[in-house]
């Protein structure tokens, strides 16, 4: 069968998902049927074909298992979305679906060949530093800090996570400079039997741990900076080869987070609600481990199998105004709802749903030629497994918890749109490796 | 590069095992510990989502119903509020704060969980339903004894009351009725004086009195060391553990039969009979009929208490603030007075019912019990709940000398008060000295400005048809003699109760 083809029937799972999901809401929720609810189950189904086509035109040679992964975890998205949140964030949370497919189509036709964006590579990190610290701007900073940290900015009505983009500049920087500095950074001469690479070379990588560093101060979020400089270490080990530098940058961090943790107080409380989420007074106390302890309670009650789709308890019965049991149900703890409703099982599937993608993400950066496409979809693949290991580590205590969406599922337009870009440049390099006349 | 490439798939690998391995920590290893974390209210919420099932009379009356509230949950409605609020209790989930039989029966009514829930579970659909359970409550005795213990209230000046009715060969409690009581529809109103969630039925601290006689005659008798006729010197007073001790008046008696002693309550009889007994006799009677151990009611055991001598902090070398219990043979005892039903002996109105009722059952004590059935949405019977025997206290022989020296009790005695025509009732009465006056303070056990306050109790039941054995005391009137106010009560409520049946 031709990859497109293969791409066409892997979206058989995708429709099954969605109309086996939306019919669970509609039963559990039989007085509220609606035609208009089931159309919207229709239209997202309709975009993941019209996406298939334009991949089909755009990149033939693509992987073909990497945008029905997408699709499938989309559509989970939206169901768990419109069962938490309702129809109206349902629709919304498909209109960004929709924007973030043009955002695709647009990358794909506008970075025909990505390669290009390593010229503007210092242009893309700069413009990623920059939007990283828009949280912190007078006047753009978000009231209210999410969870203590500085995530969101407020542009009118609108809310924007630019982290997300930034994740994506960032390795696209990364693949870029490793591409040129890897063979100088893999070298180097023999210090007391250590080959020491030259500083001028290891200069931007110490100025990157710099950057993790001054997140954790300045946006307050040991996950964002955590996926960030996991992904620096992870695309430097593959540059490179060399484990020694993981090592030592793992070692750097662990010092930097654990002096930061203990000089900054949101940083400390966050660690103190992760390791005593049943203490009383954290329990109690304003962002303190409330959300950490009810996001357990929901998994506890999911056990093995789960209690069924539509069951898990999210707010508080009758109460008035909605007090919710799990904060942020849509968002952040949206994996703890899928657990409570899913149990074990569903989460795992999910968890080897994304895990499959990064393989053929991976798959994507060994057919790859060329070194910076190798690195690029090494990075993205890494960065993305490391955003859910953040969110996911984080609600099930693992590390402490940050509020990062897991990708394509939790409620969010930033993360949508992001996501969408960090696929499509997964797809062109998987496009061009997998180009017939490249294999001659 | 592809090699690295490999390695780092593996490291993201054993990122998402470490992930999977977390969840199912969470979900099924500590899962039980979760569930059972005191900060965890699903289970508190997914219970208000359940139609609870109704608490019934044993007359199929409704005590506690479910309505709908918003929000797809129920509450709770208790048409009879006040009457039945401490044996029916209330549910108020929001709060956590759960009592009576709606605490000690709650798995019954939210229905105990049927089937598999699976991840069809939404398919199931509907609203779940609990199970009724059907109580062996009489609304109308209930509603008799209340309406006596508010006469006692507003006549006699009694603080409190309580009245238990058992039926002494099941069990069955008939009524459990004690004053003051609360609204369970609105508990959170309930202020103290005029209002009380404590059940004084089952949680008071009371001096028993010459009721506590019952126990003292039992242990004499069967234990074969006398007879009713073995003779003692009434005479008034006796010096007993070191104190002078007077019959009520300091009348003397002279020469009398144990059975006259009971008749008359002498306590310069009981006084220096309790302490020939010795602790240790005492001890082994007051475990058989139940002392020293929460009584073995289907109700909440925080609602409830032991009732035997028990000393406050700074006595019998207690060191803490809540109460100990003691055993009759600690050396802080005086055995004497513990014979009698004064000393530091406290009981509860539950406790002397299962007393009465192990005597008028021919001594066979059964555990009492509110439930008699629970009964699903279908109809079916799911848990009947059969009689249990607790001890055989003493043998049919001694109960049944023991029940004609009640008898004279009721016929010549200080009981007089309960001897209804055509109901030969068998009963002991209480006087119990609270060491409280009606005005001002007491000067070496008496009272210089007033009254004396004293606790009236009645324990009885009818000899010719012994279907039902009754408790009933009234806290604080002044020279409050048991015969005098509590006997009349009892008599008509055993009255009522047989009255009933066929």
């Amino acid at each position: 069968m031709r990859a497109r083809n293969r791409e066409l029937f892997g979206l058989i799972p995708a429709s099954l998902l969605i109309s086996a999901g939306f019919a669970a809401v509609f039963i559990q929720r039989s007085n509220q049927l609606s035609t208009v609810s089931l159309v919207y189950g229709g239209v997202f189904l309709g975009l993941c074909v019209v996406g298939h086509i334009f991949i089909r035109i755009t990149l033939p040679h693509a992987d073909p298992y990497i945008f029905p992964l997408v699709a499938v975890l989309a559509c989970f998205g939206i169901v768990m979305v419109y069962r938490i949140d309702g129809a109206t964030f349902a629709r919304q949370q498909a209109q960004w679906f929709v924007v973030g497919l043009a955002l695709f189509a647009g990358t794909v036709i506008v970075f025909r060949d990505y390669r290009k964006l390593e010229n503007y590579r210092y242009l893309i990190v700069i413009a990623s530093i920059v939007l990283m610290a828009l949280p912190r701007v007078p006047g753009l900073e978000y009231a209210a800090q999410t969870n203590g940290a500085y995530l969101e900015i407020h542009l009118g009505s609108l809310t924007f996570q630019p982290t997300e983009f930034g994740k994506v500049g960032l390795v696209i920087f990364l693949a870029s400079y490793l591409r040129d500095h890897r063979q100088a950074l893999a070298g180097g001469r023999k210090i007391l039997g250590y080959r020491m690479p030259p500083l001028k070379h290891l200069g931007p990588l110490l100025l990157l741990w710099g950057i993790a560093m001054l997140i954790l101060v300045f946006l307050h979020d040991v996950g964002s900076s955590l996926m960030f400089y996991g992904g620096l270490l992870a695309i430097l080990y593959v540059a490179t080869n060399r484990i020694s530098f993981v090592l030592v940058g793992v070692v750097a961090f662990a010092a930097g987070a654990w002096y930061l943790s203990t000089h900054i107080p949101h940083i400390d409380s966050r660690v103190d609600a992760w390791l005593h989420p049943f203490d009383p007074k954290l329990y109690t106390a304003p962002g303190g481990s409330f959300q950490l302890a009810n996001g357990q309670f929901a998994m506890a009650a999911g056990g093995l199998f789960g209690q069924g789709f539509g069951q898990a308890m999210l707010t508080v019965p009758g109460s008035h105004p909605v007090a919710y049991l799990i904060p942020a149900p849509g968002t952040d703890m949206i994996y703890t709802v899928i657990t409570d409703e899913l149990g074990l099982f569903g989460a795992t599937a999910l968890l080897i749903t994304y895990l499959i993608l990064c393989a053929r993400g991976f798959k994507a950066a060994i057919l790859a030629r060329d070194s910076f496409s190798k690195l690029l979809a090494t990075g993205l693949s890494a960065i993305l497994a490391l955003q859910v290991f953040v969110i996911v580590g984080g609600v099930t205590r693992v590390i402490p918890l940050t509020g990062v969406t897991l990708p394509f599922v939790s409620y969010g337009g930033s993360s949508i749109l992001a996501n969408f870009v960090l696929v499509a440049l997964l797809l062109m390099v998987s496009d061009r490796a997998r180009r017939p006349e490249y294999a001659r | 590069m592809n090699r690295s490439i490999i390695r780092l798939f593996g490291v993201v690998i054993l990122l998402f095992t470490v992930l999977i391995v977390w969840t199912s920590r969470w979900t099924v290893f500590d899962a039980t510990a979760l569930q059972n974390n005191s900060l965890n209210k699903l289970e508190f919420f997914a219970t208000e989502k359940i139609k609870r099932g109704r608490i019934l009379a044993d007359n199929g009356a409704a005590l506690a119903e479910s309505v709908r509230a918003g929000g797809g949950t129920w509450t709770r409605r208790y048409p009879y509020g006040s009457l039945f609020a401490q044996a029916v209790g209330y549910n108020v989930l929001s709060q956590g704060q759960r009592d009576g039989l709606e605490w000690s029966r709650a798995s019954e009514l939210l229905g105990k969980p049927t089937g598999l829930t699976s991840v069809f579970g939404s398919f199931n659909g509907g609203p779940k339903v609990g199970d009724d359970v059907h109580t062996t409550l009489d609304p109308k005795a209930q509603r008799l004894a209340r309406q006596l213990v508010v006469y006692a209230q507003s006549h006699y000046m009694a603080t409190a009351g309580s009245v238990v009715a058992i039926v002494p060969q099941t069990g069955a409690v008939k009524v459990m009725y004690s004053a003051p009581s609360y609204n369970d529809n609105d508990p959170s109103k309930c202020k103290f004086p005029g209002c009380s969630l404590v059940n004084y039925a089952t949680q008071a601290e009371l001096p028993p009195g010459s009721t506590f006689k019952l126990v003292t005659t039992t242990a004499a008798l069967n234990s074969r060391k006398y007879t009713p006729d073995s003779v003692f010197n009434g005479n008034s007073p006796v010096t007993v553990s070191g104190h002078s001790l007077e019959n009520d008046s300091n009348y003397s008696y002279g020469r009398v039969t144990l059975t006259k002693a009971l008749t008359d309550s002498i306590n310069t009889v009981y006084a220096p009979l309790g302490v020939t007994l010795g602790g240790s006799l005492m001890q082994e009677y007051m475990h058989r009929f139940g002392f020293y151990s929460v009584p073995p009611l289907d109700y909440p055991a925080k609602q409830m208490i032991a009732s035997g001598e028990r000393f406050y902090k700074g006595f019998c070398g207690n060191r803490l603030d809540t109460p100990k219990l003691v055993p009759v043979t600690s050396s802080c005892v005086d055995v004497g007075r513990t014979a009698i039903g004064q000393a530091n002996l406290t009981v509860t109105p539950m406790q002397m019912a299962m007393v009465v009722s192990a005597i008028a059952n021919d001594g066979k004590l059964m555990e009492p019990r509110l439930t008699s059935k629970v009964v699903n949405t279908d109809g079916q019977v799911v848990d009947s709940v059969r009689p249990q025997e607790y001890d055989q206290v003493m043998k049919p022989k001694i109960a049944a000398e023991l029940q004609q020296m009640m008898r004279d009790v009721v016929e010549e005695g200080t009981g007089t008060a309960a001897n209804l025509e055509g109901l030969s009732i068998a009963g002991k009465t209480g006087t119990a000295s609270t060491g409280l006056c009606e005005h001002g303070l007491p000067v070496n056990g008496n009272c210089p400005d007033g009254l004396p306050l004293d606790d009236a109790w009645f324990v009885g039941f009818p000899l010719n048809d012994p279907r039902i054995a009754v408790a009933v005391e009234l806290t604080d009137i002044p020279n409050g003699y048991g015969g005098q106010f509590a006997a009349p009560i009892a008599a008509k409520v055993i009255q009522t109760l047989l009255g009933e049946k066929p």
